[in-house]
């Protein structure tokens, strides 16, 4: 008993006895380290590395997406498509990856078209790189089916290109795109900031099977591309290209341009040159087929700017249309220069001087007038304004300030040398003739914001210079074959020589030129047609610009359901363009 | 203690429960309807494309050299003239 007694007053004292503090003070304080360290993580992990980790968790879950945003169209002004984006894929290899596979090498030369041997040896030649396009731009189906072999190492790249289903019959005004998709040329080029739109992007976080489960983190929407619609009509695009591809193939030229344009609304309606081009063969994107000769080529009028000189005769008063100039016999001397008629005539009305465009009589009408009124009456039509179509490239005119002209000056402004324009400047000027003396300004993009015309010359002479100029296309003017089967046609011929290399004429080499309007009563349409260096047979624009020029008015005629105005008898009426070969272009179309 | 004051918490209890659910199931259904909206974005794009493609074929088909080419070779047509004399049959 007392040994059990012992016993547990033993246990009483063991466990009653006094704890030393230190240990107390150690355990609390590991504790409170404890308790540290896990506040400090805290802090670190949420204030510290907050932003880090956060990134990171977001880089694990959140995906940011791009919208693409698609190139606008450009458009005839009948909706016709003149360009278009559509998908295309290209293909690309890890080539050592696809050499491992010898069979798979074979059929994807098979569906791409190339030689098996000369595709492995391509690839060989590449065997050390890890991304080698191995297509052109495909079709989706096209990639598709190259795709479905399982090929390894044969991946395919989305991506958009640019379409022009009108091919070379619109190359020059339309333009074409780099292959990032941006205009280099034309209209492409000149309407890039309202055609190209701005690509969107949202952030998203999707979950394990790619599905987006969340969307609503941030949204920027894809501005689309807005559609260029122009004021061409491509049927008679098509129509203008075809007969001046001929004409220019024809007469071994070495090169042309047609322009025609609404005479009231200033609207062009055909605008072509020629070399031209294929826009959807990359190779053939250079000069001088990309280059638009009617904006940016300038050239001497020639003959074509008398009408603009009788206008502003009949305009200051000075000559009446019945008026009088006596042309002597054919040649005139002014100073140095003698002045050459190719129909000597004698005494001329001014309507006769048009229709044989008599040099002489220009250069004596000029010599009357004075140098200032002939250089005001260019004035008058616009001939020192730029035309402002917005095209890459339009060229100026030249037209020299009347206070340094002399009597020579006078006598070949007169007649149209000695100055320059473009093309649409004199379409312009004689719009103005056209419109009953409004003269509107060129437009190529047809967008409701129209600039009112502005008054060239009085309604009264713009008749009476059409009047005359009727006479041109008729027997015994210049330009019979530019007659139209049914319509009244007022115009004007051209032939000028061409600056040669080392400075003056060449004597041999010439510029044809037409210009015209239908129905001469009310015009509706304007035309400009130049053949650049005819080499084969005649050169005279009476004969080599003129046929173009009626053929191509007859078919817009056509199109445009102008009435017909004419009293000419069908029986000997000019003959149709029935047995006309259609225009050959190349097979190098859109890949659809 | 009334009898009442028990009903209470078990009833607010009860009022989370179902809330809960069906912020689940709102959660739920929106992401669906998420996942749906981008699927039929992707749609869109893809009958822009075909849109574009048709297009294209349209306007390669209508080209008017290849009208212009059939019309005259195929199917032997002219351009109408404005006054023209046809021989009648025997």
């Amino acid at each position: 008993m007392r040994h059990r007694q012992d016993k547990a007053s033993a246990r009483v004292a063991r466990s009653a006895a006094p704890v030393s503090a230190w240990r107390r003070v150690a355990v609390l304080s590991a504790l409170l380290l404890g308790a540290f360290g896990v506040l400090g993580r805290a802090f670190q992990l949420q204030v510290i590395d907050q932003d880090f980790l956060a990134a990171e968790g977001s880089k694990r879950f959140i995906r940011k997406l791009g919208i693409p945003a698609h190139r606008g169209a450009i458009l005839d002004r009948r909706g016709e498509p003149l360009a278009l984006s559509a998908p295309v894929e290209s293909l690309w290899a890890v080539p050592q990856d696809l050499l491992d596979s010898p069979k798979h090498v074979e059929a994807v030369a098979q569906l791409l078209g190339r030689r098996p041997d000369e595709f492995r040896s391509y690839l060989k030649a590449r065997a050390d790189r890890k991304f080698v396009y191995i297509s052109d731009p495909l079709s989706p189906t096209e990639a598709k089916r190259v795709l479905s072999l399982g090929a390894p190492g044969v991946f395919s790249d989305p991506s958009y290109a640019r379409y022009y289903p009108a091919g070379e019959v619109a190359g020059q005004l339309v333009g074409f795109c780099g292959r990032d998709t941006t205009g280099l040329e034309g209209i492409e080029k000149a309407q890039e900031s309202v055609l190209r739109g701005s690509p969107g992007a949202r952030r998203v976080i999707r979950d394990r099977a790619g599905h987006v489960v969340e969307d609503n983190l941030e949204y920027v929407p894809a501005q689309s591309g807005q559609d260029v619609q122009l004021t061409i009509d491509l049927r008679i695009q098509y129509l203008a290209y075809r007969e001046l591809k001929n004409a220019v193939a024809q007469h071994n030229a070495r090169g042309g341009m047609i322009v025609i344009a609404d005479a009231g609304t200033g609207e062009v309606l055909a605008i072509a040159s020629q070399p031209g081009f294929n826009p959807n063969n990359p190779a053939e994107r250079r000069p001088p087929g990309t280059r638009n000769r009617v904006i940016t080529d300038s050239l001497e009028p020639g003959s074509t700017a008398k009408p603009l000189l009788v206008a502003q005769a009949l305009e200051l008063g000075l000559f009446r249309p019945s008026s009088t100039v006596d042309t002597g016999p054919g040649w005139f001397k002014v100073g140095a220069l003698t002045v050459h008629d190719v129909h000597p005539g004698g005494v001329m009305d001014l309507a006769t001087i048009l229709a044989k465009s008599s040099n002489v009589g220009a250069a004596k009408i000029g010599l009357t007038l004075g140098p200032q009124a002939v250089w005001s009456g260019f004035q008058r039509f616009g001939i020192n304004e730029p035309v402002y179509t917005g095209f890459p490239g339009e060229v100026g005119s030249v037209l020299r300030n009347y206070s340094s002209w002399g009597e020579i000056a006078t006598a070949t402004a007169s007649y149209g040398y000695g100055w320059s324009v473009s093309a649409l400047h004199l379409l312009r000027a004689y719009a103005a003739l056209a419109n009953d003396g409004l003269m509107p300004q060129i437009r190529l993009i047809k967008n409701g914001r129209s600039v009112p015309p502005q008054r060239a010359i009085s309604a009264n002479t713009a008749r009476e210079v059409r009047h005359m100029m009727e006479n041109v296309v008729a027997p015994g003017g210049s330009a019979l074959k530019a007659s139209i089967q049914g319509y009244k046609v007022a115009g004007k011929t051209g032939t000028t020589r061409k600056l040669a290399e080392g400075g003056g004429y060449d004597g041999n080499r010439h510029e044809a030129l037409f210009v015209g309007m239908v129905p001469a009563e009310r015009p509706r349409l304007v035309g400009l047609v130049i053949i650049d260096d005819p080499s084969e047979g005649a050169y005279y624009g009476g004969l080599v610009a003129a046929p173009v020029f009626s053929s191509v008015m007859q078919g817009a005629a056509r199109l445009l359901q102008i009435s017909p105005d004419g009293t000419q008898m069908p029986e000997d009426a000019a003959p149709s363009t029935t047995a006309r070969a259609p225009l050959l272009l190349d097979s190098k179309g859109p890949k659809t | 203690m009334r009898r009442g004051s028990t009903w209470l918490p078990l009833l607010l209890i009860l009022a989370i429960v179902v809330s809960a659910l069906a912020v689940v199931r709102t959660k739920h259904e929106n992401r669906a309807l998420i996942s749906e909206l981008d699927s039929l974005r992707a749609e869109r794009e893809r009958l822009d494309m075909e849109w574009a493609q048709l297009q294209l074929e349209e306007a390669s088909l209508a080209a008017n050299n290849r009208v212009e080419a059939m019309a005259r070779a195929q199917l032997g047509m002219t351009e109408p003239r404005a006054y023209e004399i046809v021989e009648a049959g025997p």
